[in-house]
């Protein structure tokens, strides 16, 4: 169960394929039902943020655990224009482009780990994890005995 | 993938069938601007049932659908939002203020039946 995932992301159609690979492998891992949908939509958010923004990256899905807990790790990465003002960025309701300003602070809140770093002409690094609830990681870990 | 419109007396119907990338949803939207024109059709109905994931620009596409329609004087509901995804929205804080929501297909027919009543002329 311990692998990485890819995903190329140039394009609108990479966006929704990005979203599906990493609901994939969160199924995987246990995550189940609203949890499944907010780290897909989150997904979305920063998958959109490349293309509008850097026009190419890439998006990593790796499992991930701490102290007992186990996850999913998620990296999107570009080598894009970077972000001047990240904590501008990060604020609910601006956008820098015809959005909504909802996609980054919109992906933070679905997840529960979240980090962003930029560097002006160097690309944006997105950062989250998403931990999977005791009764999950019990249930999935029952269901690989069987 | 498009999304199929059919059409029934004075409404359109939208069954989206699978994931909608933006593209696919831009489509939808000029599809229906223009075809409510063509069909001089009174209310929309846009069901998203089987949609994972409503986010940030699906919203606001949705919502311009239904402003622009508006304009064009169709009245647009929005049907099948599921309770997993109805969840994510509200945490990311996304509404679909001032367009109409209801469960399904069935709810979404009745309401456009009460707000286009007084000027659907009746059927065969």
């Amino acid at each position: 169960m311990d692998r990485k995932i890819q995903v190329e992301v140039s394009s609108v159609a990479d966006i929704v394929a990005a979203r599906q690979k990493g609901r994939a492998l969160a199924m995987e891992l246990g995550f189940d039902g609203s949890d499944l949908t907010m780290i897909a939509t989150a997904i979305s958010e920063i998958a959109r943020n490349i293309v509008d923004h850097a026009k190419r990256g890439t998006i990593t899905f790796t499992p991930t655990h701490r102290n007992g807990a186990r996850g999913i790790l998620i990296v999107a990465k570009d080598d894009g224009p970077g972000i001047r003002d990240v904590t501008q960025a990060m604020q609910y309701g601006f956008s820098s482009g015809n959005g909504l300003g909802v996609g980054l602070p919109g992906a933070k809140w679905l997840m529960d780990d979240f980090d962003i770093r930029s560097e002006l002409g160097r690309g944006t690094v997105v950062t989250m994890k998403k931990w999977l609830r005791h009764d999950q990681f019990t249930r999935n870990k029952h269901g690989a005995g069987d | 993938m498009p999304v199929p419109i059919l059409k029934q007396r004075d409404y359109l119907i939208a069954s989206v069938q699978a994931a909608l990338s933006d593209s696919d949803l831009t489509e939808l939207r000029d599809n229906l601007s223009s075809q409510v024109g063509r069909y001089r059709s009174r209310g929309v109905i846009i069901d998203v049932t089987v949609l994972d994931v409503i986010d940030s620009f699906a919203t606001r596409t949705l919502r311009s659908v239904a402003h622009m329609l508006k304009l064009r004087g169709a009245q647009t509901v929005i049907v099948g939002i599921q309770p997993d995804v109805a969840f994510a929205m509200v945490q990311l804080g996304l509404t679909l203020e001032g367009v109409g929501t209801e469960l399904d297909l069935e709810e979404g027919l009745a309401h456009l039946g009460r707000l286009t009543k007084r000027r659907v002329k009746d059927g065969p």
